[in-house]
Order: structure tokens, then sequence, then C-alpha cells
């Protein structure tokens, strides 16, 4: 151990730009504590006593990937759940209400079973199910007490209460002061082990208008949704985060639970705790309030890899918006060696008023308002898309934007990056790291992000030296394999206004290159 | 890999003006929350706090919408006690024998029954000793003096704040500078906007923009210049051993700066982009009209661009308005990171020193009236969800009432446990996105704004639901219980507004802004401590009228279930773009979007 950090420490003098290692960077290092509990949980500490606050980042290494079948949705539904409370919290009499939302799961399910008979449908005996439903929903309501979870966190100085769900993983975060580490352990490990499904039809409701708001009333929302469903047919990446809305209108709280016990397992956490927090005093009260979650084995996950892509394809959304380009290209995991080689082109592209695309298509052809190219989309855990987007302006068209992002995309292939960029690349990764430390809460996400993906929260510092490696010759070698014609799907918003309907197949789409 | 073009496309895209303009700005709905901009990325590399617009396009679905300040609780004695009687209920339910279970007896001693627990878990050789969540007692929180920054007034009348930061090799500086978009000509709207990006793009007299942008870029380094309703500013960030040499530049492109036209011309594409686009987005129309609705048309707060007004804006205009304002008895500059104050100070005095005073920035004469009552509807056929806003004129934060307003809006609008949340969101399942209060601004009345975001067919429902909160408000403006939540809330949290030296001196450059002593902050905490029952129902007859409230609709009223008719006459409001004169985009003397 001792040994590794002499290592780290050396890398740093080396590969670090020169204020970084005079800041003794290996300092940082030492404030970071890893407990992995017999359970599997593993929590990593930065001690960083600047103020008496401190954040956590609870991050579970499953997201919407996991949703199954006919149940999309169903892992976000399952992180709204988690802040409806316990057997502890957000009840006036648990005893009681156990039993009656016991009663909501069956009448549900009778009501769902009619519901979604195809034929033979029985419009009265519907009725009479949608009806015993509700009375069950009042009669467990009536034990609610409404976001009690969220007034302890927030009477006791929480703030920043919030948590994500996006593909790759779901995750939990506030921030509180220092003095409040114990409830904080207390009502974490709480809703961690014992969720309860109250009010689960109410918020499922709440998730539908989170549906409408994200994704249907929003341009590039329906966009997206479209473009991932055609760019992915396999790989879970081609559904949506949010759920389809049957799906939403069909999965249950006994759903949500089953999600629950198979992935909200200890082993399949990482908690990353940031602040004046002293790892002799926190890691015995973790151990004492989070020790209580069961030992089980991380699920397995079996994977459907993406089929190569071997023709191009295409959405165009005819919509009252103005236009909007998008394009995509398959790209292998995170873990892909070449992973800071991507970080390069998207760097090189699009970082900044130096990047290409904003030099070419923004600044000298003066044709787009913003041009990026990224990685990660929708997300990083499995093999996914390096996105390209642009904004025109107006009176020009996404045709435009194709080819000149098409454009650029050749030099890659054709021509090396300037050492200039390439340096410029990595001097900006190594700052970006510095400006990242500076929040604790970012630090947190950061620590349980790297555990997490990597298996040791040390990635953080080591990607730098992914980056250092990374030559010319790998941005063109990638290039070339990535950006393939038959590789790449294109998304549209093609502007239709009231008067301009196009007739049927009036649809020009974005002329090929 | 952050890029700038998050924050170009926000700005163009949304053709919003900063933050500050909108004078009730809810926190929180970070749809993901910032962090790193280099890490491989969960989503993708725009991250930052202000690529709302990307993270919403490309990223999952992110939190619960926890928005405001957040309220709370946990002063409800009756749940307490009720939630602690049934603790035993569900363990045995659980079957589940844990020291838990004995620790709740009913011994009235915490310490008899941590000594219990003790024996206990002796007994049966587990380590584990938890204590129930309602009574773990918090250590005391340890004694915290935040860093102070050390203020500077030069004889120029410039005013610096000097706030070492030694933990990171870092530098950041701001200079805020009088004179915002409220002061510009209402036929040149945008001339601020224009101003804030091509003061930065334009370059010195001896430098271009692009030049600037590659020694920047290659040393991480930032310098941006920026505008907001009542100011500009120009900040640097750099690692801090490259100070030197981009402190330099800094101080070139505030005293030398050339405006050239051909970024005037870019940044002008880049607006027009944006006013065709503002009708795209829901969001934006509410912040747009809202303000019109609630300060008024004419009012400099709820101005915008049009293609017209953008048009006319010269490069003459730009150096105009930087001859007008820019001397140092009008800015307020702050800095902060790893150096020496002493040091530090050595350093700017030179630099400010010789500077000439000039003109002192006034402050416009701004009339505000209550906006005309009435049901306001903005249509958009390609939603299925109608975003609900009932505003009104809120208050200055000079006002002694301000104290009481923030507790009234912790109990009713603000956080997870507020009164709007509780009911609208989780008891009724009508909206994510719910809440708001009586908006404060530091030198104007701020936008009073209760909103909803619901299902077409439920927009009236919707409506009637925050009428009918309102109208309980009236009469029931907050319990013990409540009062003691909300206050708990804000006091308990109330280190998460200096824990860092940066929040310190964010806070101490807005009190020197505004002029407000510069002891505010510990006066706040006063002030809310003395917040009375009586007096959060005196602020909320005072401040919430529900019947001079506007009623803004932005939604797809073929979906509508009931008619908003239903609730009285409704008056359409039409957000048609204005086309831009003719010739105006080039191309073929075209004019508008395609």
């Amino acid at each position: 151990m001792k040994l590794w950090f002499a290592k780290l420490a050396a890398l740093f003098l080396l590969a670090v730009v020169l204020p970084l290692a005079a800041q003794d960077l290996a300092s940082y290092e030492r404030r970071v504590s890893v407990k992995t509990l017999p359970n599997g949980l593993t929590v990593v500490l930065w001690r960083r006593p600047e103020a008496p606050v401190f954040s956590f980042f609870t991050q579970v290494d499953a997201g919407s990937a996991q949703d199954p079948l006919n149940e999309t949705g169903l892992a976000h539904m399952m992180e709204h759940m988690a802040f409806k409370g316990t057997p502890d919290i957000g009840t006036t009499d648990y005893a009681a209400e156990k039993p009656a939302l016991e009663k909501v799961e069956q009448a549900y399910a009778a009501y769902e079973a009619e519901r979604i008979k195809r034929v033979g449908q029985d419009p009265q005996k519907l009725a009479q199910l949608q009806k015993a439903w509700e009375n069950a929903r009042d009669a467990a309501e009536k034990y609610v007490i409404p976001n009690q979870f969220g007034e302890v966190v927030e009477s006791h100085g929480g703030v920043g209460l919030n948590a994500f769900t996006n593909y790759d993983e779901t995750a939990y975060m506030y921030s509180m002061p220092s003095n409040q580490l114990e409830l904080w352990a207390a009502l974490e490990s709480d809703r961690m082990m014992h969720p309860v499904m109250r009010q689960f039809y109410k918020e499922r409701n709440v998730v539908m208008e989170e549906r409408r708001m994200r994704t249907d009333s929003r341009p590039t929302g329906r966009l997206v949704e479209q473009f991932l469903g055609t760019a992915f047919m396999a790989n879970p990446y081609h559904r949506p985060t949010i759920g389809y809305a049957s799906d939403l209108q069909s999965f249950s709280a006994t759903d949500a639970a089953d999600f629950f016990k198979r992935y909200y397992v200890p082993s399949n956490m990482v908690i990353g705790l940031v602040g004046d927090l002293d790892p002799d005093v926190v890691f015995p009260i973790v151990e004492r309030y989070f020790g209580q979650l069961s030992n089980t084995p991380k699920p397995v996950e079996p994977y459907t890899v993406e089929a190569p892509q071997n023709s191009v394809r295409e959405v165009t959304l005819q919509d009252p918006a103005q236009p909007f380009y998008l394009e995509g290209y398959h790209r292998p995991s995170y873990l892909a060696p070449d992973d800071a080689v991507y970080d390069a082109i998207s760097d090189i592209l699009s970082n900044g008023r130096t990047s290409r695309l904003y030099r070419s298509l923004v600044r000298d052809q003066q044709i787009a308002a913003v041009a990026a190219g990224f990685s990660g989309f929708p997300g990083n855990k499995y093999s996914h898309l390096f996105a390209f987007y642009a904004v025109p302006l107006p009176g020009h068209t996404t045709g435009e934007m194709q080819k000149a992002i098409h454009v650029e995309i050749e030099k890659l292939k054709t021509q090396e990056v300037t050492d200039d960029e390439l340096q410029m690349f990595k001097t900006r990764t190594k700052a970006d790291l510095i400006r990242g430390l500076a929040g604790n809460e970012g630090l947190a996400q950061q620590l349980a992000y790297y555990q997490t993906r990597y298996g040791d929260w040390r990635e953080l510092f080591r990607y730098l030296d992914r980056v250092d490696k990374v030559t010319k010759a790998d941005i063109r070698r990638v290039s070339n394999q990535v950006f393939q014609d038959t590789n790449r799907t294109v998304g549209v918003i093609q502007t239709q206004t009231a008067s301009s309907q196009p007739g049927p197949g009036a649809s020009k789409g974005v002329e090929q290159q | 890999m952050s890029t700038r073009s998050d924050i170009f496309l926000t700005a163009v895209i949304l053709s919003e003006r900063g933050e500050s303009k909108d004078p009730y700005s809810r926190l929180g709905c970070h749809p993901e929350p910032a962090w790193r901009a280099n890490a491989p990325s969960i989503c993708h590399p725009e991250r930052s706090a202000r690529s709302g617009f990307l993270s919403r396009l490309f990223c999952g679905t992110g939190g619960r919408a926890a928005e405001g300040s957040a309220v709370s609780s946990c002063g409800n004695e009756g749940a307490h006690l009720q939630a602690r009687r049934n603790r035993s209920h569900h363990l045995s339910s659980r079957g589940d024998f844990s020291p838990r279970g004995i620790c709740f007896s009913r011994l009235s001693s915490l310490v008899l029954v941590s000594l219990f627990c003790l024996l206990l878990i002796s007994t049966l050789g587990s380590a584990q000793q938890i204590t129930p969540w309602n009574q773990i007692q918090a250590p005391p929180l340890p004694a915290f003096t935040p860093p102070e920054p050390t203020r500077v007034q030069l004889a120029n009348g410039l005013v610096i704040f000097l706030q070492p930061d030694l933990e990171l090799p870092l530098i950041n500086a701001t200079a805020r500078i009088r004179g915002g978009a409220i002061s510009e000509p209402a036929s040149k709207a945008g001339l601020t906007d224009l101003y804030g990006e091509v003061w930065r793009t334009g370059g010195t007299k001896t430098k271009t923009g692009d030049q600037m942008d590659d020694f920047l870029e290659a040393h991480a380094a930032k310098i941006e210049t920026d505008n907001e309703s009542d100011s500009t500013s120009i900040s640097l960030d750099c690692l801090k051993n490259d100070f030197d040499a981009v402190f330099a530049m800094y101080l070139d492109l505030l005293h030398n700066p050339e405006f050239r036209d051909d970024k005037l011309q870019l940044a002008k594409a880049q607006m027009y982009t944006g006013i065709a686009r503002r009708n795209d987005d829901v969001g934006s129309i509410v912040h747009r009209e809202s303000l019109v609705i609630a300060f008024g048309k004419d009012n400099p707060y709820s101005r915008i661009a049009q293609y017209s007004s953008v048009a006319k804006v010269t490069r003459q205009d730009l150096v105009n308005w930087h001859r007008q304002y820019v001397y140092p008895n009008n800015i307020v500059f702050g800095i902060t990171g790893d150096f020496d104050p002493k040091d530090m100070e050595a350093k700017l005095r030179p630099a400010f020193d010789s500077w000439q005073k000039g003109p002192a920035a006034q402050q416009p004469d701004i009339k505000f009236t209550e906006p005309k009552p009435g049901i306001y509807f903005v249509r958009k056929t390609d939603v299925n969800q109608s975003s609900i806003n009932l505003l009104d004129l809120g208050i200055e934060r000079s006002n002694p009432d301000y104290y009481a307003v923030t507790v009234m809006n912790e109990v009713f609008g603000g956080g997870f446990s507020s009164r709007l949340f509780n009911k609208l969101r989780s008891e009724k399942g009508l909206a994510y996105d719910v809440g708001g209060g009586v908006g404060s601004g530091w030198d104007h009345p701020g936008l009073t704004n209760f909103e909803m975001q619901t299902k077409s067919a439920t927009t009236v429902e919707g409506i009637q639901g925050l009428d009918d909160e309102i109208d309980d408000l009236l009469k029931n403006p907050a319990t013990p219980a409540e009062l003691k939540r909300a206050k708990d809330d804000i006091l308990n949290s109330f280190i998460f507004r200096f824990d860092t030296p940066e929040k310190v001196l964010h806070e101490k450059m807005a009190y020197e802004f505004y002029h407000y002593p510069l002891d505010f902050l510990e006066h706040y905490r006063t002030e809310v401590e003395k917040v009375t029952s009586d007096d959060v129902a005196r602020v909320a007859h005072k401040y919430v009228h529900k019947d001079k409230l506007a009623v803004l609709v932005v939604g797809n009223d073929t979906e509508f279930g009931k008619a908003l008719s239903s609730l009285g006459p409704v008056q359409d409001v039409d957000i048609t773009i204005p086309p831009p004169p003719p010739g105006l985009m080039g191309e073929g003397g075209q004019g508008g979007p395609q």
C-alpha cells in the first residue's frame, strides 16, 4: 500500500503540470480511506476538514438498463420510492399500514389482470376492480405522513437532497452539517434496507408528469427517444430511462420491490463520503448502521451485445420546433482500452472556442450556433455512441450541419491532429481534475463513480496516465474505426409549420454524403 | 472536456438573460448534479450547472425536482410519537429481532436505553448498536468561523475583496460592473447581451479574441465576460502559476477592448438563433411571459430582444457602453484562490491604482405596477402538459418583512415537505414540478410565483389546487410545528451559506454591490430566529393576494378536461415572434427561420 502511494506520487510529479506537483498531490491521497464491509458495501471517505459539513453520494450499480421487459421506467420509479420512507419514517402506524399496502397490491393485480385483457374484457368488472383498488389505496393512505423522510433530512440541516437515475446507475445524494453523520447513517441505511412502497400509484402519476415534461413536451426529448430507439436494437440503451407511457401505467409496487431486492444489495453499492469526517469515528458508525444490510451477492448481469450496425439509420422528426441535427456512431464501453482516445477526440472537436467544430461551423462558416461531438451517449457502461450535434442558424439546414461535421470527421481520419491540440487536451484534462476536487458534492460523486466502475477510486487519478499515453496515431486509428457511414444513425428535427404540412412522403430527411 | 458550447447553447437557444434577471429564482432541479467535467462520462461531457438544455437533452432521468431552498420539519410531535409507538409493531411484523426493537421500549431515560442495548448486544454477540433515528443525539457542531475576505478600497473607488483559499493551486477573480440590461435603450434591447459576448470574443487592441483563445485554452485558463440585468462582469479562472500572464491579459481586455465587428456579427447571428427558437421550449416561454405579466411589458426587467432591436446595435454602441460604465468607482472586484493576500494586494494595487475615476453608473428609475389579475393563456399545441404560474409582484430584500416571508415560503412552497409539494405532488399526484413563493429582489420587487406543471387534462384542477392551497395558507398560515420545521430547515442548513471561502466572497460582493451591510448574513440568521407564527400570518395576508394573482397557462387546450374559461375570462397571449427586417439574415435575403 505504502509503495503504491509512493508510485502514485511519482506519477503525479512526472505527469502533471508543475503547479500540481508543487501542491503535493500525495497529500490529497492521504486524506482518503476505504472500507469494505463484510456484506460487500464499499465506502470511500475523503477527509476535507475545511468546514464542518459533509456530502455523500450513494451509487447503486443498476440503472434503467436493468429495467425488466415491459417494465421500462422501473429503476427510476424505485428511485422515487426511496423518498417515501420506511417502517420507521413516513407512517403513523406501520403495523396497520403494512397489511393495507398488501391489500393495495392484491387489488391492483386483480384490476391490472382485467385491464390488460385483449379479448373478453368486462367493462363492468373492470370498473369494480378499479374501485376496489382505489378504496384499498385510500385505506392505506390514512397512515401516511407525507414526505417525512425529506422533512427529517432538511430540518436537520440537509441540503441538496436529490437523486437521479440514468441508464447505467441510480444515485442518491445530499449534504449535512458534520455533526449529523450518525443521523445520516441511520436514515440512509434504513431506506437502503426497508423502503416502503407507500403512495406508489400516486408517485407513478408524478413520474408520468415527469415524462410529459422531459420527453413529450420537449422537441429534443421527442427526438432523442426516437433516435435511441433507432440507433440501438438489442442493447438496453434503446429504451427510455423515464419509461414508455404504457409501462408506467402498468408496473406495480410489487415490481418495484422486486427490483429493489435484486439490485439494492450492499455488494452492488458504493458510498462516497467527503467532508469534515474522521475515519476513525465515521467507519464504526457506518459499520453499525450499514452492517445491517443483508449479505447478498452482487447480481450477475446477462447482457445482450449490440450487433454490429451495417446500415445507415435515420430518424426524421417532423416537428413545430426549429431544426436540430444529431448523429451517433457506435463505440465500445468505457472499459475499452481506447476510452481516453475518445475523450481526446471529443476535446479536440468540442472543447471551447479553439475546438474544431466551433471554429469550423460556428466561427468560420457561420452556419451553426453550436456544434459539438461527445462520448457517453446515452450511457457508457455498455457499448454506446460517440455523438455529434449542431444547432443551425436561421436559414441553414440540417443537411449543411451534416456535411460540415463530416468534413471535420474526414480530417480526423486522414490527417493527424497537431501537437498543440493534443497537448491542449492533456493540459486541460489535468486542470479539470484539479478543479473537480473543489466541491464536496462533486468529489463524493467521483469517488463513488470510480470505485464502482473500476473497483478502485484511484482510477480518478490513474486516468491521467491513460490520457498521457494518447498519441496522434491513436486518434486517427480510432476515428477510422468508428466514424464509418454504416455505423451511423442520424436524427433530425425538421420544422413543420401549421401552414406547410407536407403531404405523405414529402419528408426529404437529410441528404446523405 | 468541459466545453463552452453548453453555455452558448443555453444562452442562445433559450435566449434568456442571466438568472439574476429572474428575481425569484428557484434552486435545485438540476437533472444531474454538476460534477467534474472530464470524467469518462456517465452522460456526456457538458455538465456544468449551466448546461440545463443539454443535460435535459441527453441525460437520464433526473431526480426529484426538489424545488426551492427547502422547507422542512421534524418538529411534528404527533408524527414523531406515533412513529415511535409503532416501531415495535413493525419490528415484530418483520419478525426481525434486532436490538433496535429492544431499544425502543418505553424506557424514558436514554441512558438506560443505551445501557440496555449494550448489554443486549454483548449477550447476542453482535457488534451492532443501532439508535433509532429520532433518538440520535447529534454532538454540537464544531465551532467554525468562516474565512472573511479582506476588503480594500482604492482611492479611485474600486472595491477589492481578497479571499485566500490555499487548498488547490487555482485562482479565480471577477469584476462586477454596475449597469446592465435594465439600462439599455428599449429600441436596442439585447445590447448588453451582445456586449457581454463581444467584449471577450472581440479581443483587445493588440490581440484578437481568437489569439486570446489560443493562449488561454493552451493553459487551461478562462477569461470570460458576461452580462446580467443590472451589471456586466469580467472574470478569470486559471492555475496559479499562470496567474501573472492571465491577469495581464485580463487587464488588457478590461482597459483596451476592441469589439471587433466580425465577432459582433457572429454574436448577432447567435442571438437571432435564440430568438427564432424561443418558443420551442415551454420553460423559455414561461420565464419570459411571467416577467412580462408580473412586471409589465415595458418594464426593463421584462424586456426581450427582438430581431429588429438586435439588428440596430452597432460596434459603436458597445464601445460607448464600455466608456460609460467601466470605471473603478463602478466596480466590485473579488479574487479567491491560492495566494497570500498581502502579495496579491501588492500585485493588484499597481494594476488598478492609476485607473481614473469616471461618472457613477445611474440606476434607472423603474416603475413597478401590480399585474392585472386574470387568466393569460399561451397556446402550444405540441405539448401534453400545462405549465401554470400564478404571478404577482414580490418584495425587496431590504423589507423588514423579508425574514417572515422567507419562513412563510419554506412552509408553503419550498422543498420536499412544503404544503404544495405534499398536497399537489405527493397526495394528488398532479405534478412533478410544483412550488413557489413570494419573491424578493436585492433592489427591486421580486417575482412572486406559484407554479406547477400538470397534464393537459388536469389544467383547471391544477389551478384550483393552487388556489385552494393559497386560501388555506391565509386561513391557516403556519402551525407551530410547521414554523419550527421551516426555521430548523433554514437555520440548521445555514452553514451551507458560507462553508467555502468562495461562497463567503460571493455573499460579500453581493452586499457591497447592492449597498447592504456586510454583516447581512449574521443579521439574517438573527431575524429568522425571531419570526413567529403571527409574523407568518401577517405577511401571508400582506403579500399573498389570491384575487390579485395573474394566472399564466402555457398548454394545449385541445386536451384540456375543463375549459379554462370555466374559471373566468381568458386572455390569449400572442407569442408570435415579430419577423426580422427584410434581408437581415443574408442567405439570399430570406427572413426568418426556415
